[in-house]
C-alpha cells in the first residue's frame, strides 16, 4: 500500500512537470527584400536603381506576391498549416509580418510555405480577400490568382525607358482556347530548421535580383509583357522563383 | 440604445434603427465586407437626414448649390458638365465623380487625388471650397440649427439637438454609403438571369486578354464587379501633367500625374471621361488607350505598347469594348426613388 502510494505520488509529480514545460504561442514571421543583399524597401522604388544578370538598369513600381499554406513540420513529422494565405505588397506595406493563427508548442519545427496557390487552392474567385485587391487571373486563363505582379521599367536595348510586367500565374497552354492545358507552378520552399521560442521573430528573406538570372538568365528586351499567357515564359519563371526564398535572422 | 451618452441623456433618449447596407449577393458572395466606421453605424434616422442634407442648398453660402448640383442622381451622381462651377460662378479643373459603392472602397482614399480619408471627412470639403459651396461651418452649422426641422432630425440621428459639423459629415456619409449600384445587365449575366450579345462578350474577352485591352489589371472584373481597383495610376493622358494629381498629395515626384481609376459602372451616364473631363464620348476614351498614350516617367507599367501608342484595337474591337461597358449600365440605380429629391 506504501509502494502504491509513493508511486501515484511519482505519477502527479511527472504528469505536473510535463504540462508546467509545455509552452505554446504564437508563431511571428517578417518578410524581407533584397536585391543581390542590399535590402529593398517601399522607398526604394521607381528608381533605375537595380540591375539584373542581364545589365539591365530597372526600377520597382508594383510588387506583391502571394504564399500559402505556410506550413510547420514536427520532429514526428505532424504539420500544421499556421496562415493559409499571406499576400504581402512591399509598395503599399502590407502583409509584411504575420501572426500564426494557431498557437504552436516551442520546439524545433521545419518551415515551408507554397509560393502561389497549388492546383487544388488555386480556385477561381473563391476567396474574396484576393477578389477585393484585384489578384485574379482572367477565366481565359484558366482563372485562379496571380501568384506575383512585380511591375516596373527597364533601360533596354532600344534607349528607352520601357515597362515590364512580370506576372507569375499557373502556366497555361491556350493554343485551342477550348481546351486549355496547365501546369502547377507553384512550388513548395523548404526553408530549413527553426526554433519557436519566447515569441521570437523569424525572418523570411526574398532576393528579388533571384527572379532574372537563376537557372535562366532573364533578358527583359525579349520577355518584359504579356507573360501571363505565355506558358514558356511561366515555366522558367517558376524555375527561377524557387532560389529566391531563403531564412534570415531570429529575433526577440 | 446608440447615444446613451450624449448631453441629452437626461432627456427621454430617442432609439434610433439600425438599418445595415444592404449587400448584394454578387458582393457579399466575392468581396470582402464594405468599410462602415464604428462611430458612425447606419440607422434610419441618420440616413433620412443625411439625405435631406444631400439636396440641402442652404450648405452653400448664397443658398443655390447643394451636393446634389454637381452630384445629380440622374446621371450615377455626377455632372454631366466637364467642369463645375461654385456659388461665385469658378470653375474647378476637375471633374465631379460619380458616387456609389463607396463603402467598397477599401483603402478609403477619397477624390481623384485621394487627399481625403474616409467618406465622412470627405463630405466636409466642398462645403468651405472657396470654388464650391464657399460657406463656412460655423454658418451651416448655424442656418441649419436655425431652420425647424433639423434640430429634431439630429436629435433622432445622432441623440442631440446640438448640430456640428462632424455629424453634417456622418449624415451626409451614411445616405452616400446608401447608393449602391449592382443591377447592371453584366451583374444580372453573373447571376444567370440574361445573356450578353455576342458584341458584348467580345468586348468582355477584350476587357480581361492581357494581350489586347488588358483593362482588368486596373478596372477589376467578373471576380471584382466593383470595375475599380480604387488605386491611383498615370494612364499616359499626358507626356508632361500640368494637374500632377496623387503627387500634390504625397508630395512624392513619382505620382505625377496618378489618379484614382474611377468605376467603369454607369459610364453611360458619367461622362465626360477623366479626372478632367477632356474626353466627351466612350469612344475618344478607348481611342487614347489603343492609339493615344503618351510616354512619361510615371506612366502606369501596366500600359501596354506605349511606344505605338497603346494596344492597338481595331475598330470592330473597339465596338466590341464599348458594347461590353455599355453592359455596366445600372438602370435601377439612376431611377432609384430612393436616392432622388423628394
Amino acid at each position: 500500500m506504501k509502494f502504491l502510494k509513493v508511486l501515484v505520488v511519482i505519477l502527479v509529480f511527472v504528469s505536473c512537470t510535463k504540462n508546467e514545460i509545455e509552452v505554446f504561442e504564437k508563431v511571428n514571421i517578417n518578410f524581407s527584400h533584397n536585391w543581390d543583399g542590399a535590402a529593398v524597401a517601399k522607398s526604394d522604388f521607381n528608381t533605375l536603381k537595380f540591375t539584373n544578370a542581364n545589365g539591365e538598369k530597372l526600377s520597382i513600381v508594383r510588387f506583391r506576391y502571394l504564399i500559402s499554406n505556410i506550413t510547420l513540420t514536427n520532429s514526428e513529422n505532424i504539420k500544421t498549416v499556421i496562415k493559409s494565405r499571406q499576400l504581402i505588397d512591399l509598395g503599399e506595406e502590407v502583409g509584411l509580418s504575420l501572426t500564426s493563427e494557431t498557437e504552436m508548442p516551442q520546439g524545433t519545427y521545419k518551415l515551408s510555405f507554397t509560393f502561389g496557390l497549388n492546383d487544388a487552392d488555386n480556385l477561381d474567385g473563391v476567396y474574396q480577400d484576393l477578389n477585393s485587391v484585384s489578384f485574379n487571373v482572367p477565366t481565359m486563363l484558366g482563372g485562379g490568382y496571380h501568384f506575383m505582379q512585380f511591375d516596373g521599367k527597364f533601360n533596354g536595348t532600344n534607349t528607352l525607358v520601357n515597362n515590364f510586367n512580370y506576372h507569375v500565374i499557373r502556366a497555361v497552354n491556350r493554343a485551342d482556347p477550348t481546351n486549355l492545358i496547365f501546369q502547377d507552378t507553384s512550388f513548395e520552399v523548404d526553408l530549413g530548421e527553426i526554433i519557436i521560442r519566447n515569441s521570437d521573430v523569424i525572418e523570411i528573406k526574398m532576393d528579388i535580383s533571384e527572379w532574372f538570372k537563376n537557372p535562366s538568365l532573364w533578358d527583359l528586351n525579349t520577355l518584359n509583357s504579356m507573360l501571363m499567357p505565355n506558358f514558356d515564359a511561366q515555366v522558367l519563371m517558376s524555375a527561377n522563383g524557387k532560389s529566391v526564398f531563403s531564412l534570415g535572422a531570429v529575433t526577440p | 440604445m446608440l447615444f446613451s451618452c450624449s448631453k441629452e441623456s437626461k432627456e427621454e433618449s430617442y432609439v434610433s434603427v439600425l438599418a445595415p447596407l444592404q449587400i448584394p449577393t454578387l458582393f457579399k458572395n466575392l468581396l470582402i465586407a464594405p468599410i462602415i466606421p464604428s462611430n458612425n453605424p447606419q440607422t434610419q434616422e441618420g440616413i433620412t437626414l443625411g439625405k435631406k442634407l444631400f439636396f440641402e442648398k442652404e450648405l452653400s453660402a448664397d443658398n443655390s448649390q447643394s451636393c446634389a448640383t454637381c452630384h445629380d442622381p440622374k446621371t450615377a451622381f455626377s455632372d454631366k458638365r466637364r467642369f463645375s462651377d461654385g456659388i461665385d460662378g469658378v470653375f474647378g479643373n476637375r471633374n465631379s465623380m460619380p458616387l456609389f459603392n463607396l463603402a467598397w472602397n477599401f483603402d478609403e482614399k477619397f477624390f481623384w487625388d485621394g487627399r481625403s480619408i474616409g467618406v465622412e471627412r470627405q463630405a466636409l470639403q466642398p462645403v468651405i471650397n472657396p470654388i464650391e459651396m464657399h460657406n463656412t461651418w460655423k454658418q451651416v452649422v448655424a442656418t441649419l440649427q436655425s431652420k425647424a426641422a433639423y434640430p429634431e432630425l439630429f436629435y433622432k440621428a445622432f441623440g442631440t439637438r446640438e448640430i456640428d459639423s462632424i455629424l453634417v459629415a456622418k449624415a451626409l456619409a451614411q445616405f452616400e454609403r446608401t447608393l449602391i449600384s449592382s443591377n447592371s445587365k453584366f451583374d444580372q449575366y453573373l447571376e444567370g438571369k440574361v445573356q450578353l450579345s455576342a458584341s458584348e462578350l467580345n468586348g468582355f474577352n477584350l476587357f480581361m486578354d492581357e494581350t489586347k485591352g488588358d483593362c482588368f489589371h486596373c478596372h477589376g472584373s467578373d471576380k471584382n464587379p466593383l470595375w475599380t481597383d480604387n488605386k491611383f495610376h498615370n494612364n499616359g493622358l499626358d507626356a508632361l501633367s500640368i494637374d500632377i494629381g496623387l503627387a500634390k498629395v504625397t508630395g512624392d515626384p513619382s505620382d505625377n500625374g496618378k489618379f484614382k481609376s474611377p468605376s467603369l459602372r454607369n459610364l453611360a451616364f458619367t461622362g465626360p471621361y477623366m479626372h478632367d473631363g477632356r474626353f466627351s464620348t466612350l469612344e475618344e476614351v478607348i481611342n487614347h488607350y489603343s492609339e493615344g498614350l503618351k510616354a512619361s516617367p510615371t506612366i502606369d507599367p501596366l500600359m501596354k505598347k506605349v511606344s505605338l501608342g497603346g494596344v492597338q484595337l481595331t475598330p470592330e474591337e473597339k465596338a466590341d469594348l464599348k458594347a461590353f461597358l455599355l453592359s455596366l449600365t445600372d438602370l435601377e440605380f439612376v431611377g432609384n426613388p430612393a436616392f432622388q429629391e423628394q
